[in-house]
């Protein structure tokens, strides 16, 4: 094995960059790989809550830095997903505590161990940005459909370029469907059109994202979500698949329609891609 | 924008939030790209007029200096020809 090393950033924060990590890497262990996925935040440590790991956190990525324990040692598994494990991030130290470097080397010691590397990326364009970037092989940039969120990742695609990456990959997250056929919301189409990078995958707002990170169960676990579908169809493109876009259909509203659904065969109604 | 925007060349206000949020982000892009700000680009338009006038006059309101898509600027100075060219220096 040598896992690629695959980088999530966004610039903005708030954009959904630690839930994707989450799930993008719940869903590459379900289709059978070994994931690890680093929270790169240091400092503000969010991935290990995320996941619902938090209570197994004992070492994190500043000990393996400090040689404290050895990369592998520190990894959490995830009992729900075979293959799955998590390096967290040290709650108590400051991102200036990990230089460039030692990403890069934390990367290479577990790189054998695993198909795919996940790192977080903290929000920002400075230090805790650049160690996140330093070893990825490949960038994804995760926005929303918004006017600031956009900005920023354009910029990001800026940095990494200059920094020698390939072209980031981009997921737009938290499309309301409802929203854009009323014209009140930015589809993929106009994201793609403004910062012209390849799509990875377009992630419907979902609420049953709020429900799955409040029990810390990443909503690609299951098979129901749309949301879920997303990233489920996410990682299959990670991997080389050619998956379709599926057109995202507004979800009708009311009780007539949801009946109308439910007769259908499904509360599941509406495509993710 | 909508087909039906263009169309009938609907006003800002009537058009819808995403065309407006597209629009805003193409608009805030060129000038992040170009890393420029539309100040500057006041302060060029400004000293272009200064550097031409001393040479021919110009129509000053209708001086106009514009950051295009792609990362091009784009200069329009309109000559002013109601005199006869003796006063170069401008008008104020």
């Amino acid at each position: 094995m040598a896992a690629r090393v695959v980088t999530l950033t966004s610039g903005k924060g708030g954009v959904g960059k630690t839930t994707a990590t989450a799930n993008i890497g719940v869903a590459l262990a379900r289709r059978g790989h070994n994931v690890v996925v680093i929270d790169g935040d240091i400092g503000l440590r969010n991935l290990d809550v995320v996941m619902g790991l938090e209570n197994r956190v004992v070492y994190n990525l500043v000990h393996v830095v400090r040689g404290a324990v050895d990369a592998e040692r520190a990894l959490i598994k995830d009992k729900r997903v075979p293959g799955l494990t998590l390096l967290a991030a040290d709650q108590h130290s400051d991102k200036d505590d990990v230089t460039e470097d030692d990403m890069r080397d934390a990367c290479e010691a577990l790189r054998d161990h695993a198909d795919y590397i996940l790192i977080d990326s903290p929000a920002g364009i400075e230090q805790g940005f650049r160690n996140a970037l330093a070893p990825a092989d490949e960038v994804v940039l995760i926005t929303t459909p918004e006017v600031s969120a956009v900005r920023d990742a354009d910029r990001v695609i800026g940095l990494a370029e200059a920094a020698g990456k390939a072209t980031p990959r981009l997921v737009v997250n938290r499309i309301k469907p409802s929203l854009v056929a009323k014209g009140d919301m930015m589809d993929t189409n106009d994201v793609f059109d403004i910062l012209q990078i390849p799509v990875l995958g377009v992630v419907p707002e979902d609420e049953s994202i709020v429900a799955a990170t409040n029990r810390g169960e990443p909503v690609a676990l299951q098979d129901s979500s749309r949301a879920g579908m997303a990233f489920h169809n996410m990682a299959a493109r990670l991997d080389g698949e050619e998956v379709p876009f599926l057109s995202l259909e507004v979800v009708e509203e009311g009780l007539l329609a949801r009946l109308a659904g439910a007769i259908r065969g499904g509360a599941t109604h509406g495509g993710a891609s | 924008m909508s087909w039906l925007d263009r169309l009938i060349g609907r006003p800002e206000r009537l058009k819808s939030s995403g065309a407006v949020a597209k629009e805003r982000l193409k608009f805030v892009l060129e000038y992040d790209r170009a890393q420029i700000t539309p100040a500057e680009l006041d302060e060029i338009r400004d000293e272009i007029i200064e550097s031409i006038s001393r040479h021919v006059r110009v129509v000053r309101d209708d001086v106009e200096i514009k950051l295009e898509a792609g990362g091009r600027l784009v200069a329009e100075i309109p000559l002013d020809r109601t005199g006869r060219g003796d006063a170069a220096g401008g008008i104020g």
